[in-house]
């Protein structure tokens, strides 16, 4: 288990424990451990898997130790001219996978926090009726409108395009809530100092309501990202060419096949790609909004 | 530096509320007028419809003259100082200052120049490069001030800043605020629901009351000729004895248990007039029996070490009564003063409109 790190509760944590003891430490770690185990496990696995050849990957005792294949199998998966899955190697995946995420992500981003403005800080007709309509739309996700929205894409010819994979999974009624609900703690006297400081709407969104609203957008990324990079039946339905798979629709596809060609071993790696970037960026981000959580303004 | 007249300035919030009744104020220049009322007297709202943060219903707003109604916050020159100090929570105490000169295109040099003066003057230089949640109470509430100096407008508005002090750093900002508006010569409006600031700080004190204007007067005037019953119980502290009495004639007024007092200074009153008299707690001398208006027989004694605040009833029934004593004056419970009021120190007001009689 070379893979598995200490559990967490390993260094500070239990000094702080009520009722410690000998046997109470002992439990806790059984239990920490087990775990680990169960969830770290399969992903070693799978990183197992994807250092063997094919051969080794399907000859029945798969070995618990990482093989010697690493280099090439990463290789040919990432440039690799194999003709697998219509012959798109991993990095087209990727970066079809990135653009649709990071897209989603920040289409969301900006548009549920510019609705949220207009309905917070902004008087005008029917501003409850267009909320309302926002918040209803929490009950239509795509799976429930899915035949209307894909006869859209059609008709807007948005089959296999970037835009067709991201536009409809933008307008997102919680991130709006979200905002929503943040920009209403903001002290009126706050919009008002900055009213007679001379900033205007948009200078008051820029000044002082985006800087104010980092952790929350921090989140929200982090969320939203795994969200897109995860997405699954719509990717499905509205690509056709290859070329435009996102990565998670590639591995389905490579398992598809036909059973006795799956390269397992190849689709474990794609696998590996497939879990890297989502991790990468809940780490990542995670230190970025603690920090924002710890020195909180307001 | 500026006028700011009021003419019957009315607010009606769109559920048919009345805030404000019909106010009218004229606010010489470099005048502090200080606006003064319970909670939900509509002192506020009148502060905010001078800056511009809510629109005037009817009447007028003037700036030197020049009615300003319909000019938005930022381009009526003023500044405004916030009860919760509204601070730009992820700006360095500099570039909160320096905010309100940046939107208004000021040069890099001279908002420079404005933001280190005025952090002279309120002594917050240490801090320019503090957040705001680095500051005490105290640091934050300058640094609201200086965001309102940098700016040089031309007129400051107040809204209630000293209520989230502790009371001693309240008592040193009050009188920073007042040297402050006296050295910089602005036009001030400064709300208050504190009548020790209303009295100390104000050239002008309006003392509201359901959205209308008991009285406008200096402070003094008010202190010692209140227009009404409420501007009476509202200005002083502790608050005027206000006595049920009615008119009798030559022999002055009965009160509760059948006892007439004649104030000095007064005249007959009208027969069987329903009024009230007071006197605040401070106009009230123990005297001989021989020469007392009325006897209080003491139940609690507050000694405040410079003041001693006597509570008690007028014997036989009276209604209750507060005395101010000297702190050197030692008095028990159940002893029986026998008090005279000071001569012309007694308010005559009808009981039924409330206000002044004479």
């Amino acid at each position: 288990m070379a893979e598995n790190a200490p559990p967490p509760a390993d260094s500070g944590h239990d000094k702080l424990m009520i009722g410690q003891s000998a046997t109470s430490i002992y439990i806790a770690h059984a239990i920490l451990i087990l775990g680990v185990i169960v969830v770290a496990f399969p992903i070693y696995y799978t990183f197992v898997a994807s250092t063997h050849s094919l051969q080794t990957v399907l000859r029945p005792p798969l070995p618990l130790l990482p093989g010697p294949e690493f280099f090439n199998n990463y290789y040919e998966a990432l440039f690799g001219g194999v003709g697998r899955i219509g012959g798109v190697p991993v990095s087209t995946l990727l970066l079809n996978t990135t653009i649709v995420a990071l897209g989603i992500a920040i289409g969301k981003i900006i548009i549920s926090i510019l609705s949220a403005f207009a309905i917070v800080f902004f008087r005008f007709p029917l501003r409850m009726v267009f909320f309302w309509l926002i918040f209803i739309t929490l009950m239509l996700p795509v799976e429930v409108r899915i035949l209307p929205t894909y006869k859209v894409m059609v008709d807007l010819r948005m089959i296999d395009t970037y835009a067709g994979l991201i536009v409809p999974l933008i307008a997102s009624a919680t991130a709006t809530l979200l905002f929503r609900q943040f920009f209403m703690t903001i002290p009126g006297e706050l919009v008002e100092a900055a009213r007679v400081d001379g900033a205007g709407p948009w200078r008051f969104f820029k000044d002082i309501l985006l800087p104010l609203s980092r952790t929350n957008i921090a989140a929200l990324f982090v969320i939203l990202f795994i969200y897109g990079w995860t997405q699954y039946l719509w990717p499905l339905l509205v690509t056709n060419d290859n070329q435009m798979n996102t990565i998670i629709i590639a591995v389905r596809k490579m398992m598809s096949f036909a059973d006795a060609d799956t390269e397992w071993h190849l689709v474990m790696v794609t696998s590996i790609f497939a879990i890297l970037p989502p991790v990468l960026v809940v780490v990542l981000m995670q230190r970025w909004f603690v920090r924002g959580l710890v020195d909180s303004e307001k | 530096m500026a006028t700011v007249d009021l003419k019957d300035v009315r607010k009606v919030y769109p559920g048919g509320v009345e805030a404000v009744k019909g106010i009218s104020i004229a606010i010489p220049d470099k005048a502090l007028c200080v606006l003064v009322g319970p909670s939900g007297c509509g002192k506020s709202t009148l502060l905010r419809m001078i800056a511009g943060l809510e629109t005037i219903t009817s009447g007028e707003c003037a700036f030197d003259g020049n009615v300003v109604n319909e000019i938005g916050p930022t381009d009526r020159d003023i500044a405004m100082v916030f009860q919760n100090y509204a601070l730009y929570p992820h700006m360095t105490v500099y570039d909160n200052m320096a905010y309100g000169l940046r939107n208004r295109r000021t040069p890099k040099d001279e908002i420079d120049v404005r933001v280190k003066e005025a952090a002279r003057i309120l002594a917050i230089e240490p801090y320019l490069n503090r957040k705001p949640r680095q500051l005490s109470g105290g640091q934050r509430q300058r640094v609201a001030m200086g965001r309102a100096i940098v700016r040089k407008p031309q007129v400051f508005l107040f809204d209630e800043p000293l209520s989230n002090l502790d009371a001693k750093l309240r008592g040193q900002m009050r009188i920073e605020i007042k040297k402050l508006q006296q050295s910089l010569e602005v036009t001030s409006v400064y709300v208050t629901h504190d009548q020790v600031e209303a009295m100390t700080l104000g050239d002008i004190l309006v003392v509201m009351n359901e959205g209308r204007a008991e009285q406008i007067d200096t402070p003094t005037a008010i202190y010692e000729r209140p227009a009404s019953v409420f501007v009476a119980s509202f200005i002083g502290s502790p608050a005027m004895n206000l006595i049920e009495a009615k008119g009798a004639g030559a022999k002055g007024l009965e009160i509760a248990n059948g006892q007439f007092i004649k104030p000095r200074n007064l005249a007959a009153p009208e027969a069987n007039m329903e009024m009230l008299l007071g006197v605040r707690p401070e106009h009230l001398t123990v005297v001989e029996e021989l020469n007392s208006d009325f006897i209080v027989e003491v139940a609690v004694v507050e000694a405040l070490g410079a003041d001693t605040l006597a509570h008690g009833q007028i014997v036989g029934g009276g209604p209750d009564i507060i005395v101010r004593l000297p702190g050197s004056r030692k008095v028990k419970p159940r002893e029986r003063l026998p008090v005279a009021i000071q001569p012309a120190m007694a308010h005559l007001f009808d009981r039924k409109s409330g206000k002044r009689l004479d």
